[in-house]
């Protein structure tokens, strides 16, 4: 199988321990990994900010690279959510029938990682060592975007010496939305308070989720509140072991 | 409160700053949090009670795209059937010709008071208002639509238009206004529920006994027999639907079922979901006049008010499916903190951020599509399965095309993501881009994180650190390490 790492443009730039995880994770299992130096971003602030014909190049040009595997392995449940669901919406919409055929195949070989490890793997138990107490926050694209479900606690509870703690409202959104936080700024921040506090009432040692944009938002506030509870995205969690810890 | 289009709608201030008041109110805040979360519960709870939970949802949205698509014809086969059982229907285009259709109707009759059934038609045209100028009174009979009423207030939700009010600022309404519309609160008023609402009975009562003339919404109308619906909780509608001789009916187009039996799957969907209750207390339903019984003369009025033009986009027509249950407020994280009066329209939350910019022209309400994170709660209780967040993006980027069309120089905005897309095409500039950030954010950074900032970045920094940008980005880790030569 060949597979893929897109890493997404924010984690290359902002959490480059996030794809070191992936590859470290998946080679442990004994799966190469490719990761194509042509792929920028899935286009997706721009397409939810409303700039569909700015989406649309990149929308092109992650057909292009990665039209040659057999499964694109992603860190972002959101990321994934807009390959699988609005790229070949955009493209029936606006894309010349061969790219829209293009992308229609490549569309369900995208995965989010935990989806690729329990789905396409058959694999919960990676071999991680983690021995801390850890909550996971299902952020919304995981939880009603690709309905992740407990994949990601399933992986969580097979790590050694890992204790999993839970969020009393896991559910609730924690108000990042992308530039929502930035043009409604204070309602972001309102609705982030409440998901700082249900963190902080938990206690955990980390708190993690399959998206790193959304544990900026709740890591920047938790930072703010003086808070030691540190974010750390799920697979960098899958790759900790004892020789090798995070 | 109207602009042209007629839909009460306030229009200004944008919903980031109406927001801003509202999350200030921190009375208002703890009356939303404490609401939303006992009725989001107690809908979980009833709709778990039902097997077919998903089965119905899907014959809910499939009746009503079938019905959408051949409106016209249900509405025709409507007229026909409301006509043959004694009543009449009228057609207005918009907000004013409603208006002028029922106040013509109220005069024909000689009276110059209605009494009203809670009604959304009749909020979004502003009918109580046009009837005032036309020298006529209207008098709510909803509990919580009198308290609105009383308090020379809006109402805030679809369902609870008082939801923003708790039960102290109920009762000082009550003493202090009930006296100058009709009979005064009862001395030594107590703000529990029972006592409010009987003051509100015996309030009610003469208004009912006085009456001559009803306006109500409709929840259904069924072209098959003419037979108008409206289901409620307090009784306080069935009254008005049954003692004055004249009933006129307000009524949105897209509110048509074809047949009298599709009515056995919205009812079961609308109470589990606005309410939790597996049935709503009261379903009044009347088909034309009986001669001996109810209103001499019914009179239906189909209201367009932008319906037709919302109708012709094929991805934001879906928002006339909606039932007006109130799920998706209640499950809102953004309607949850901001209240109802933020959306400046009679319809808030993920509904009124996507029914609103099509019924008024998405370039009159440009703020509302973005009033959402797009976590997709609302889509999931929605029980006609309305796909709220692909309707926001479609809207946001309607906003954005029609802001291009009307502004000589591009915003800001349309500016930065010109930028970043022309980055983001290049695999090249995009890591020039990360070493600059990287650069910059290190600069900025103290321990590794960055703090408040100052301009266009403040709304974000004020509540959140950020991380100082790695030196090394991904990329360059795996040319460095893994790139086969
Ligand atoms: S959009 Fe759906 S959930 Fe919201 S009020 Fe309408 S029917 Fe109810």
């Amino acid at each position: 199988m060949r597979i893929a790492l897109f890493v997404t443009c924010f984690n290359d730039t902002l959490y480059p321990s996030t794809g070191r995880a992936v590859v470290r994770v998946l080679e442990r299992l004994g799966h190469c990994v490719d990761f194509p130096q042509e792929q920028t971003c899935c286009g997706q602030m721009h397409f939810n900010t409303g700039y569909r014909s700015a989406a649309l190049p990149l929308v092109r040009r992650f057909a292009d690279t990665f039209a040659e595997y057999d499964a694109v392995v992603t860190p972002s449940a959101s990321c994934a959510g807009m390959v699988r669901d609005n790229h070949p919406a955009l493209a029936e919409r606006y894309a010349p029938p061969a790219l829209q055929q293009q992308i229609a195949e490549l569309a369900p070989k995208v995965h989010e990682f935990t989806e690729f490890l329990t789905d396409v793997l058959g694999v919960t138990d990676v071999g991680a060592h983690f021995p801390h107490k850890v909550a996971y926050h299902p952020t919304c694209h995981s939880l009603r975007g690709l309905r992740l479900g407990d994949r990601p606690e399933r992986l969580l509870r097979a790590v050694h010496g890992l204790e999993l703690l839970h969020l009393r409202a896991p559910e609730e959104c924690c108000g990042f939305g992308g530039t929502f936080a930035m043009k409604n700024a204070d309602t972001s921040a309102a609705i982030l308070a409440d998901k700082t506090a249900d963190v902080t009432a938990t206690a955990p040692d980390v708190l993690c989720a399959a998206d790193n944009s959304c544990l900026l938002q709740i890591g920047g506030g938790l930072s703010q509140q003086g808070s030691d509870v540190r974010t750390l995205h799920l697979a960098e969690i899958l790759a900790a072991t004892e020789g090798d810890p995070r | 409160m109207k602009d042209d289009h007629g839909l009460v709608w306030l229009g200004t201030p944008a919903f980031p700053q109406a927001a801003r008041t509202a999350l200030a109110d921190t009375r208002l805040r703890a009356n939303l949090k404490r609401a939303t979360t006992t009725i989001r519960d107690k809908r979980l709870e009833a709709v778990a009670e039902l097997d077919d939970w998903e089965q119905l949802r899907d014959a809910g949205a499939a009746l009503k795209t079938r019905t959408l698509r051949h409106l016209d014809h249900h509405l025709e086969r409507l007229e026909a059937s409301v006509t043959a059982a004694g009543g009449t229907v009228h057609w207005a285009a918009d907000a004013t010709e409603a208006n002028r259709i029922v106040a013509d109707l109220v005069h024909a009759a000689g009276e110059r008071e209605v009494v009203k059934v809670k009604s959304m038609a009749t909020q979004e045209i502003g009918l109580n208002e046009a009837l005032a100028e036309a020298g006529i009174t209207a008098y709510e009979t909803d509990l919580a639509e009198l308290i609105v009423q009383l308090g020379d207030d809006r109402p805030s939700h679809i369902l609870v238009p008082a939801i923003h009010r708790s039960r102290a600022e109920i009762r000082e309404i009550f003493e202090r206004e009930m006296g100058r519309w009709g009979r005064p609160a009862p001395d030594g008023l107590g703000d529990d529920p029972r006592a409010l609402a009987d003051a509100a009975r015996l309030h009610l009562r003469e208004k009912f006994l006085r009456a001559k003339v009803a306006v109500s919404g409709a929840n259904f109308a069924c072209a098959d027999t003419g037979t108008v619906v409206v289901v409620e909780s307090e009784g306080n509608g069935r009254m008005c639907l049954t003692l004055p001789a004249t009933l006129i009916t307000v009524m949105g187009i897209e509110k048509v079922v074809p047949t009298f039996a599709d009515l056995e799957v919205f009812l079961q969907l609308l109470p589990r979901s606005s309410t939790g209750e597996r049935m709503n207390p009261y379903t009044s339903m009347w088909t034309g006049t009986t001669p001996g019984d109810g209103p001499r003369d019914f009179h239906l009025v189909l209201l367009d008010n932008g319906r037709t033009a919302t109708l012709r986009d094929t991805v934001g027509r879906q928002a006339l499916a909606c039932i007006r249950c109130s799920a998706c407020l209640n499950v809102c994280p953004v309607y949850e903190r901001t209240g109802g009066h933020a959306y400046g329209s009679v319809y808030p939350g993920p509904i009124g951020a996507v029914l609103t910019p099509q019924l008024v022209g998405a370039q009159h309400a440009a703020s509302l599509p973005f009033a959402s994170t797009l976590c997709g709660a609302c889509y999931d209780a929605c029980p006609v399965k309305i796909n709220i967040p692909e309707v926001l993006a479609h809207l946001r980027a309607e906003v954005v095309e029609a802001k291009a069309r009307d502004r000589r120089l591009p915003t800001p905005e349309a500016l930065a993501m010109k930028a970043a897309a022309a980055v983001l095409a290049s695999p090249g500039r995009l890591a020039a881009a990360q070493r600059a950030a990287a650069l910059g954010g290190r600069l900025l950074a103290r321990n590794g994180r960055i703090g408040r900032l100052p301009g266009p970045l403040r709304g974000w920094t004020d509540s959140r650190d950020t991380p100082q940008p790695p030196a090394e980005t991904f990329r360059t880790w795996w040319r460095n390490n893994r790139k086969q030569p």
